[in-house]
């Protein structure tokens, strides 16, 4: 089976007046979502109290809510989660005198099972001080700007600055649009969605990689061909592979998404997102930029050509 | 022609040998158990095994096998019903001496455990259990060592006989206040020469009326006070951890001033906190026996260097300001009986600071009462303190010594265990939480695992359709690569969780990359008209160094995860990076063997089926 039954020829740069003016609306967008919507954050970062029980029957929400105010939480949110008989109930973070975090759960589920027959059973309690959530925001931050750095200068050794140049813009795209749809749709943004953005710089960059090793091998094979030229036949020389490999990979996190129940579900959800956005970068950013910084034949001449790889080859 | 030589297929064989072996035991679930550890952490008498099987056949409660492990005993049994009819049968035969803590042991047969083969542990999202980020006050703890230092500069003045107006805490310092110039140059000479006051900055300064000494504790000083703090804080921890009867727990370092606390399995989380998060403290006393308590307790005029308590019985109590011994210097305690009188006794053991304290204290005052109190400080500052027991010194004692008086054994254990378990070196706080119940652990792994297998098939489905006996050459290697993962993940002890799970599927959608890039070349080096086995040649060749440093960049950005994660995100991290390495070699070695087998040796090969 194939996609691609024949050479393909689009002719991918002659839109990328296009895919710039696309690039620039989703990147302002994404800043105006996320500066005026915010990102919705989890308890990891905003600190406070979770807790998630199940009742042997669903509860009105309204009498829960009313039970944990009279207990003195009155800031508490209850929301069902899932089924309709299990509850989160999110707390912010409380400066009450004399009181600990080990007392918040416990008031919390003593007040629960006020009233209820049968065992309203706790499923999850998580607490975040104030502290750690400033501390992990830092980290993540610190993770995105170290995994770039990291990334340009990799990419400057094995080809060129300007792919450095253009490898790391895509990734900003990525990182940029990626967190305005989760701001635009209000996803929650904890941990696990910290992990899936650097999964999802991981992701755009293999592609973005794959394209410009292409184009690395295909500036000397096409001598007479402009550099428009060239990167558009290594467009579409990787294209079916391009294609496949999304496909496989949002295959998988698909299943992971419907199937891997709601802790997993944010993860699922911001790699489905970065998978889609990290193609389009490859091809459109990435390259585009290449184009745009004056990318030529003359670039590469210093690189050596893979033979001295290709002897290691198993 | 393409042929590997023979030595390449045997390192394949073996690598896949390897990989199915290590990766076996997590086929084996796990068998309840119970795990016996001496409550003092000594090793266990050879002879238990007797005492214990005895216990089992009065109650009809037959086992599957028994393990010693240093100073553990595990017994497996068939059924949890059995395991917990066990548990009460055993700790009622061996009494208060051991903990008999509930368990899960792998079911691995001893020939798998015997080459080291061992399954994943599950990670508390996984398996319900308790975790804690605790975090050490250190202001207080350094507030805690102005004040000894404070107490040790007074008693070390009296010894020498060297009168002083004052001693006390000034801000981050202290200052003693003294008549003469003497006196001062002779308290600073003590000061260097005293072990107990060593640490210190001192400066003269002059008041109108006297000569002062103002001193500051050393920054090395205070960084070293929070290393041991934090050292004994993990010891205590796994103490108290200890007498709950935790099966495996974690407790570790993590930073400067942080202790994880991990209690896999634990169900009652509540009681959990309670022990673990008790910062409680030890105090020695001597009883103010000039002045009668219950005067002081009527007329509210309590003694300047006493202060007033409750006793155990709710009873007037008077106690000197002056320590004799904090809980930090006491190493050991336990339960027994006088074997004199048969009373019920506590036996303690302190350091050798402590032992020398002891010693100077109980030789100017046989006869004479000491009280223990036990001091809880309670978040926002409040804080409870009560007086445990009280004793008469009958002789001088310092390493070791009994406490009798008491009123059962019960009371003896009792007050054994709030010793041993009882102090902090300095008061802890939990800055996280994050508890799993055990039905939420048990939906996650079903989750977990029906996600990975569903996505996994599709993928395989896909690539068969897709690339015919080239696609079902890589669902070998993909198949091959999650049996690699899993046994290097075992192999290393790596701990899964959601995220790590997660980490699996997303290396299988990664690892088709590779073989995806390497039959897209394969086809267009078809299409450009070159022979199938040359094609072969340079699909593989060509594709390498694109696999390379695509992973290569993965990787890197794997790596930082690691540094800067925390927890789960550590465990999505090395799973990646494990994969990527797994996924080389399954993709590229693993895929080209076989395509050699099937290929490689036909002289004319007309057709692929790509």
């Amino acid at each position: 089976m194939k996609f691609l039954n024949r050479k393909t020829n689009i002719d991918f740069m002659g839109k990328r007046k296009i895919a710039f003016v696309v690039s620039i609306v989703l990147i302002v967008g994404s800043l105006v979502t996320l500066f005026t919507r915010d990102l919705n954050f989890g308890l990891d970062f905003t600190g406070g109290t979770l807790i998630e029980v199940s009742y042997p029957e669903a509860p009105v929400i309204s009498e829960v809510r009313s039970k944990l105010a009279d207990a003195g939480m009155t800031e508490a949110v209850v929301q069902t989660f899932g089924a309709a008989s299990e509850i989160i109930v999110r707390i912010p973070p409380r400066e009450v005198e004399g009181e600990s975090s080990a007392e918040i759960s416990t008031v919390v589920l003593g007040a629960l099972q006020q009233g209820v027959d049968g065992e309203v059973a706790m499923r999850r309690v998580e607490f975040v001080g104030p502290q750690v959530g400033d501390e992990l925001t830092e980290q993540g931050i610190l993770a995105v700007v170290y995994a770039l750095i990291g990334i340009f200068l990799y990419v400057m050794i094995r080809f060129q600055w300007r792919f450095s140049v253009g490898a790391v813009t895509a990734l900003v795209h990525d990182i940029i649009v990626t967190l305005g749809v989760l701001a635009l749709l209000q996803v929650e943004f904890d941990l696990t969605v910290v992990a899936a953005l650097l999964a999802v710089i991981g992701y755009s960059l293999n592609d973005t990689i794959v394209l410009f090793d292409r184009i690395r091998e295909n500036f000397p094979r096409l001598r007479k061909a402009s550099p428009l030229e060239v990167v558009n036949t290594s467009v579409n020389e990787t294209l079916s592979r391009t294609l496949m490999t999304s496909m496989t990979t949002l295959l998988v996190l698909i299943a992971l998404f419907i199937f891997g129940g709601e802790i997993i579900n944010s993860f699922a959800f911001t790699l489905i997102i970065g998978v889609l956005v990290g193609t389009y970068s490859s091809i459109y950013v990435a390259s585009t930029t290449l184009l745009e910084l004056g990318v030529s034949k003359f670039d590469l001449l210093a690189v050596e050509k893979e033979g001295a790889v290709v002897d290691q080859n198993p | 022609m393409n042929q590997y030589p023979a030595w390449k297929y045997l390192l394949i064989l073996m690598v896949l040998l390897m990989g199915v072996v290590y990766a076996l035991p997590n086929l084996f679930g796990e068998d309840p158990a119970l795990q016996i550890t001496s409550a003092r952490g000594f090793a266990i008498p050879l002879d238990i095994d007797a005492n214990i099987e005895d216990a089992l056949v009065s109650e009809n409660v037959g086992f599957k096998n028994k393990e010693r492990a240093g100073n553990r005993m595990l017994y497996r049994f068939d059924s949890a019903d059995d395991q917990l009819r066990a548990a009460d049968a055993i700790k009622a035969a061996l009494g208060e001496q051991y903990v008999v803590a509930l368990n899960l042991a792998h079911a691995t047969p001893t020939w798998l455990r015997s080459l080291g083969g061992k399954p994943m542990t599950m990670g508390l999202d996984l398996q319900g259990g308790v975790h804690f980020l605790m975090q050490v006050d250190m202001d207080t703890a350094r507030s805690q060592q102005l004040d000894r230092y404070v107490d040790d500069m007074r008693s070390a003045l009296r010894d020498e006989r060297i009168r002083y107006v004052s001693v006390r805490r000034e801000g981050n310092g202290l200052l003693a206040l003294l008549r003469s110039e003497e006196d001062r140059a002779a308290t600073l000479s003590l000061m260097r020469k005293d072990q107990s006051l060593q640490g210190l900055i001192t400066n003269e300064m002059e008041t109108e009326e006297y000569f002062g000494i103002s001193a500051t504790v050393q920054e090395q000083q205070l960084l070293e006070l929070q290393q041991t703090a934090l050292k004994q804080n993990i010891t205590t921890l796994r103490n108290r951890v200890n007498e709950i009867g935790v099966a495996e727990p974690v407790i570790q370092q993590q930073g400067a001033d942080r202790v994880v606390v991990q209690l896999p399995g634990v169900q009652d989380t509540v009681q959990a906190k309670k022990i673990i998060g008790a910062t409680a403290t030890l105090e020695y006393r001597a009883v103010d026996e000039a002045n009668d308590a219950f005067t002081a307790a009527q007329s509210g005029r309590v003694p300047p260097e006493s202060r007033l308590y409750n006793d155990t019985t709710g009873q007037p109590i008077l106690l000197k300001k002056r320590l004799i011994v904090s809980g930090d210097q006491l190493i050991g305690a336990s339960s027994g009986f006088d074997q004199q009188t048969g009373q019920p006794q506590v036996s303690v053991t302190l350091d050798g600071v402590g032992a020398k304290r002891m010693l100077d204290f109980t030789r100017d005052n046989v006869g004479n009462r000491m009280a223990v109190v036990y001091i809880e400080q309670k978040p926002g500052g409040r804080k409870i303190e009560e007086v445990i027991s009280v004793a008469v010194v009958r002789e001088p004692f310092g390493k070791r010594f009994q406490t009798t008086g008491l009123d059962s054994m019960a009371e003896a254990s009792q007050t054994a265990l709030l010793l041993r378990a009882g102090a902090l070196a300095a008061p802890m706080e939990i800055v996280e939480e994050r508890t799993v119940g055990p039905s939420l652990g048990a939906d996650n792994v079903e989750q977990g695992f029906k996600s990975v297998m569903i996505g996994f098939i599709l993928v395989l489905i896909f690539m068969a359709i897709y690339y015919r006996v080239f696609g079902l050459v890589a669902d070998m290697a993909l198949f091959a690569n999650l049996v690699l993962l899993i046994s290097l993940l075992s192999m290393l002890g790596a701990t899964l969780t959601m995220p790590g799970i997660a980490g699996i599927v997303l290396t299988v959608g990664m690892a088709v990359d590779a073989n995806v890039l390497i039959f897209e070349r394969i086809r267009e080096e078809l299409r450009n008209g070159n022979t199938p086995q040359a094609s072969i040649r340079a699909g593989y060749d060509k594709a390498f160094s694109t696999i390379a440093d695509a992973n290569i960049t993965t990787l890197i950005a794997a790596f930082v995860l690691f540094l800067f994660g925390t927890g789960p995100i550590k465990g999505f991290a090395v799973t990646l990076s494990l994969g990527i390495v797994t996924s080389m070699f399954t993709a590229i070695m693993g895929t080209r063997a076989v395509i050699n087998l099937i290929y490689g040796g036909q002289k004319r090969v007309r057709k692929l089926a790509i």
